[in-house]
């Protein structure tokens, strides 16, 4: 099976010459349908980088990204920027909800841009915000919920709609630690659900809820942990 | 831990034998410790003996079960009362290990970094795919015993990331000549001719 998601030997680099950047140098990643893949690394391997051109924020200088079969880098940037709207969902440290509008006016937004009608969208925004547990807020301004109720907005905001891939940087932010839980709860949920998801962290924890975890380093894929199996040898073995 | 206190703390719900204390030990670990039988019964030996439990008459299924004394409820009671001291922990063998990769000549030190970081992430993969999987209520004392895990294998990535960038800084010190102390003996004849 195709990957939603394919970055083919894909290069980013800022500037030229000698004050030349390589924040991605030559990553090949494929994510599936049903995959949630975790990209760890320290500060400046290039996990953002990544993100941003799996998302179609960014443009890579060399390779090739794939996105459902359609190479980014064909697109018009009218296409590009539908293609984002309709099939990309994006979950963000900083929430960007829009303290003017309610969740669920919040939610139904990218619906209205991509041209649905006022009650379709409202519809759907609803619909997803109960799939996250707070349809009872709909009507709420952002200013009036939790941050983890807001985190819990913006994931519905990310998720409305058909997409089929989500990319979460960083996405329980400064929430505590059980709220910080429940958002990779969602998000594992969506995946299992069909969705193909990254998410870019440097807590091994959060790591830990993904299929499979790669390894940036200055740019560069350095390894990855094998596809999971099943855990029965982990209650036969007799540990370290 | 000991099996002793695990043994104790299940007889103080009521008497068992053998197989109901292995199972029932299995069961409130997750599985995650299994025990044989003959660890039991061993172990079930020496608390008699120190006079921890007594023995009862076997039934009639040739079955004997086990009770708690009073003076095995104080030890019990005693060590949920005692933290564990870090030192009564078995050696970590891997911070041994990293430090002896640093100091022998021809390893690879980043990649012993990258190796048990890719072992450790996947055992953590697996510990949070097992909580995950167990939501219900009466679940809660494996999700907990899931949760220890999942914190140390945490801990265990977030300190060889610490390597990792140490390492990064790291500038070995001009090694130094190794001095005999013969060679020393004859330096100074030397300087004395």
């Amino acid at each position: 099976m195709g990957g939603v998601l394919e970055l083919r030997a894909a290069h980013r680099t800022h500037g030229a010459g000698e004050a030349a950047v390589h924040a991605l140098r030559g990553v090949s990643l494929t994510v599936s349908a049903g995959e949630l893949v975790a990209v760890m690394g320290p500060s400046g391997s290039g996990k953002s980088t990544l993100l941003a051109l799996a998302g179609g924020l960014d443009r890579p200088t060399g390779g090739e990204v794939v996105v459902e079969g359609e190479s980014l880098g064909g697109l018009s940037a009218r296409d590009l920027a539908r293609l984002r709207r309709r099939r990309i969902g994006y979950v963000f440290q900083d929430l960007n909800l829009l303290g003017s509008l309610t969740a669920v006016e919040n939610v139904a937004l990218p619906l209205e841009l991509d041209g649905a009608g006022v009650r379709a969208a409202r519809r759907s925004a609803l619909a997803a915000l109960a799939e996250v547990d707070v349809a009872g807020l709909a009507d709420r301004f952002p200013d009036q919920m939790s941050g983890g109720q807001q985190q819990r907005v913006a994931i519905a905001r990310a998720l409305v709609g058909e997409r089929r891939l989500v990319l979460a940087d960083e996405p329980t932010g400064a929430l505590d630690s059980q709220a910080g839980e429940a958002v990779l709860h969602l998000l594992r949920r969506r995946v299992d659900a069909g969705a193909a998801g990254v998410l870019v962290t440097h807590e091994a924890r959060h790591a830990g809820w993904a299929d499979r975890v790669v390894f940036l380093r200055d740019g560069v894929l350095v390894d990855s942990t094998a596809p999971l199996v099943g855990v029965e040898h982990l209650l036969s073995g007799s540990g370290r | 831990m000991s099996i002793r206190h695990g043994l104790l703390a299940l007889l103080e719900r009521g008497q068992m034998y053998g197989y109901q204390l292995r199972s029932a030990f299995e069961e409130s670990t997750g599985s995650t410790w299994p025990l044989n039988i003959g660890q039991v019964y061993t172990t079930l030996a020496r608390l008699e003996r120190d006079g921890l439990v007594r023995s009862l008459p076997e039934s009639e299924g040739g079955q004997r079960p086990y009770e708690i004394t009073d003076a095995g409820r104080a030890d019990l009671a005693l060590w949920f009362a005692t933290p564990i001291s870090r030192a009564d922990r078995p050696r970590d063998e891997l911070s041994i290990k990293l430090a002896l990769a640093l100091t022998t000549p021809g390893v690879d030190v980043r990649s012993v970094v990258q190796t048990q970081r890719s072992a450790t992430m996947r055992a953590l993969q697996e510990f949070t795919r097992l909580k995950y999987a167990s939501d219900k209520p009466e679940d809660l004392p494996w999700r907990l015993v899931l949760d220890a895990m999942i914190f140390q294998a945490e801990a265990e990535v977030r300190w060889l990331d610490h390597c990792e960038t140490s390492l990064v800084r790291h500038r070995p010190a001009p090694s130094r000549p190794v001095t005999h102390p013969e060679a020393v003996d004859r330096a100074d004849e030397e300087a004395r001719r």
